[in-house]
């Protein structure tokens, strides 16, 4: 078991109260697994991904630990943190292709993250050469400045970096959002393969594109309102979603081949909950056809069947 | 009702202005009352550059984009281009930035009766704005009275369609409307756009997703560096793509309950079979080829 993750809590802090962003969230993360975290904005899972390797000043630890392979991660302790990150937990950022320092060359700024982390260069410049090959790029690219760079390009030198120490954890955050169609295939498939050539044991992949998650993914965690209201294989998420929320959003998604004509689709009246004051029991309650007297009282997260969970009284 | 014509554009790029990018390439268009048209493409493919030049927003460097018969590039002076706004609006990508926070979000129905209709008396045109904000699906107490902060994504990009509703317009032209909304209000928003063509507004759709344009468009364009790679109606462009690049780009685009992997097998079983693409004669020249009744396809741009 590579990480497991119990009943954590992240906060925001605001001036008028906490933002209860992430509310008891529950998971294990097998080894080799890539898992789809999928959800609207505001769901909580750039947080989650943002917690297990750096809280910013607004958040707070409130409770809950994060295991990884067996060691206990202080993620409310900064200082403690440092031998993680990059060693073995390892972000590409939301909007990575900002994330490159436009004034160093890519190679003098890759030497400089490494020897921040006590690595010598020298030592991995090799692998460095063969990992931008495998994606695609010419290691030439290491001379060059970030701007003489496409979108596709630097979002793979990114990803490359990222995974260069050969983490136990990569947390990929909305990694192909702003790549065109053909760019964001091909990154989605180099994030398969970095798994395939274990260069990274496991991973979580966030974003908003359920279809996209469906491609690669191994299993699927599907979050509303801080809250995860289910887990399960890929195909059992896509395929027999058993959360009515879970079911409406898989039902509002177009497809290549459906139209207008042949039926409309239909969104999810109204919106998701705030979370500075959030509701007590299902937060998917107001918005829910099923909804009855008990959702008042929160759902468990249960296994339904093996693998897949679901937080739903209507489906325990 | 629109009609493009051998549309070019070309900006002056570099510190000085010294080079040259050729932003859209002989493009051939029509947009006729109740049709959507999507403009669809990747990055840097034109698509935004062809919606600015309808917009009246550039100019285009040669060609002609006449509205209901008149050149919209010789309407000139801000009585009449005023008026031309009056039948054709934009709607975009960020309706965040749309708004100034200072003020409350109605303020640009506001904006449009100070400019547009002086004359019209407050209870009428508070029952226009109800009007229109009823087309769009939105609960007046929800949304008027309010800021921008307070409003959802999805409820201020139909505050700001019914905000053109209120000008009678006969096109709109929607940049990327939905990109910034979430998956369950995206589609109201896509449902809005098909309630809007049975009312007999002409729609043009630019999007970079497949499968948005495909659900609500009755034509399609796929662009490519500025030039037409394919067009005709959006059912026999996605079931009988005939350019490599629209082929290539159905391939990429993840689907829901087929993956990557089974698609490239059923395109390896059946290869599709290969088209004559028009040659172009000159870099700025792009002919189209008409394929079977009404489905264009374009030069190959390697």
């Amino acid at each position: 078991m590579t990480l497991r993750v119990n009943d954590l809590k992240v906060y925001y802090q605001t001036l008028r109260g906490d933002v209860h962003a992430l509310d008891g969230v529950t998971f294990d993360l097998a080894d080799g697994e890539i898992m789809g975290l999928a959800g609207e904005s505001g769901c909580g899972k750039t947080t989650l991904g943002k917690s297990l390797i750096r809280l910013d000043s607004r958040m707070r630890h409130v409770g809950g630990t994060v295991e990884l392979d067996g060691k206990d991660v202080p993620i409310g302790d900064d200082e403690a943190m440092v031998p993680f990150r990059y060693h073995e937990i390892s972000l590409i950022p939301q909007y990575a292709m900002s994330a490159l320092n436009p004034t160093r060359k890519i190679g003098r700024m890759v030497n400089e993250l490494l020897r921040a982390r006590g690595v010598r260069p020298a030592d991995i410049a090799d692998e460095l050469k063969r990992r931008l090959e495998l994606v695609g790029l010419d290691p030439d690219v290491l001379d060059r400045f970030p701007i003489e760079l496409s979108g596709g390009m630097k979002q793979r030198v990114v990803m490359v970096i990222s995974t260069l120490l050969n983490p136990s954890l990569l947390i990929a955050d909305e990694v192909t959002s702003a790549l065109d169609v053909s760019t964001q295939r091909a990154v989605a498939e180099s994030l398969v393969e970095f798994r395939d050539r274990e260069y990274v044991k496991s991973m979580i992949f966030v974003t908003h594109d359920i279809s996209l998650v469906y491609q690669m993914a191994d299993t699927i965690m599907v979050m509303y309102a801080g809250h995860i209201v289910e887990k399960a294989s890929a195909k059992t998420v896509i395929n027999e979603p058993r959360h009515p929320y879970t079911q409406m959003l898989i039902g509002a998604l177009p497809e290549v081949g459906s139209t207008t004509v042949q039926g409309r689709l239909e969104g999810i009246p109204g919106t998701p909950p705030g979370l500075l004051d959030p509701p007590t029991g299902c937060r998917f309650k107001d918005r829910c056809p099923l909804a009855f007297d008990k959702c008042s009282e929160r759902p468990p997260l249960v296994e339904i069947e093996p693998g897949h969970w679901a937080a739903c009284w209507k489906t325990g | 009702m629109l009609e493009l014509k051998h549309v070019h554009k070309v900006y002056r790029v570099g510190a000085f202005g010294g080079g040259r990018l050729r932003a859209v390439r002989d493009v051939n268009l029509t947009v006729e009352p109740g049709e959507v048209v999507s403009l669809i493409g990747e990055s840097g493919s034109g698509k935004s550059t062809i919606g600015k030049m309808v917009l009246g927003l550039t100019r285009p460097s040669a060609g002609s984009i006449t509205f209901e018969g008149t050149d919209i590039t010789t309407i000139r002076g801000h009585s009449a281009r005023k008026e031309y706004y009056r039948r054709v609006q934009g709607v975009f990508q960020d309706p965040f930035s749309c708004f100034n926070p200072i003020f409350k979000a109605d303020r640009v129905f506001e904006m449009i009766r100070t400019s547009y209709f002086p004359e019209t008396s407050a209870p009428v045109w508070r029952e226009k704005v109800l009007d229109a904000l009823a087309t769009v699906r939105l609960d007046p107490d929800n949304v008027l009275g309010k800021y921008p902060h307070q409003l959802s994504g999805g409820q201020l990009q139909r505050l700001l369609i019914a905000r053109a509703l209120l000008l009678d317009i006969k096109l709109l032209v929607a940049d990327e409307i939905i990109s910034m909304l979430d998956a369950s209000t995206r589609i109201d928003v896509l449902n809005l756009l098909a309630d809007l063509k049975e009312r007999g507004l002409g729609i043009l759709f630019v999007t970079h997703d497949l499968s948005l344009g495909n659900y609500v468009s009755d034509r399609s364009v796929i662009l490519r560096k500025g030039a037409i790679a394919e067009m005709g109606p959006t059912s026999k462009v996605f079931d009988n793509p005939l350019h490599p690049y629209s082929r290539h780009l159905l391939s990429c685009v993840p689907q829901l309950h087929r993956t990557w992997a089974e698609v490239d097998a059923e395109l390896e079983a059946n290869p599709p079979e290969d088209v004559v693409l028009p040659v172009a004669a000159d870099d700025a020249s792009a002919p189209l080829l008409e394929v079977e009744e009404g489905h264009f396809v374009g030069i190959d741009q390697g």
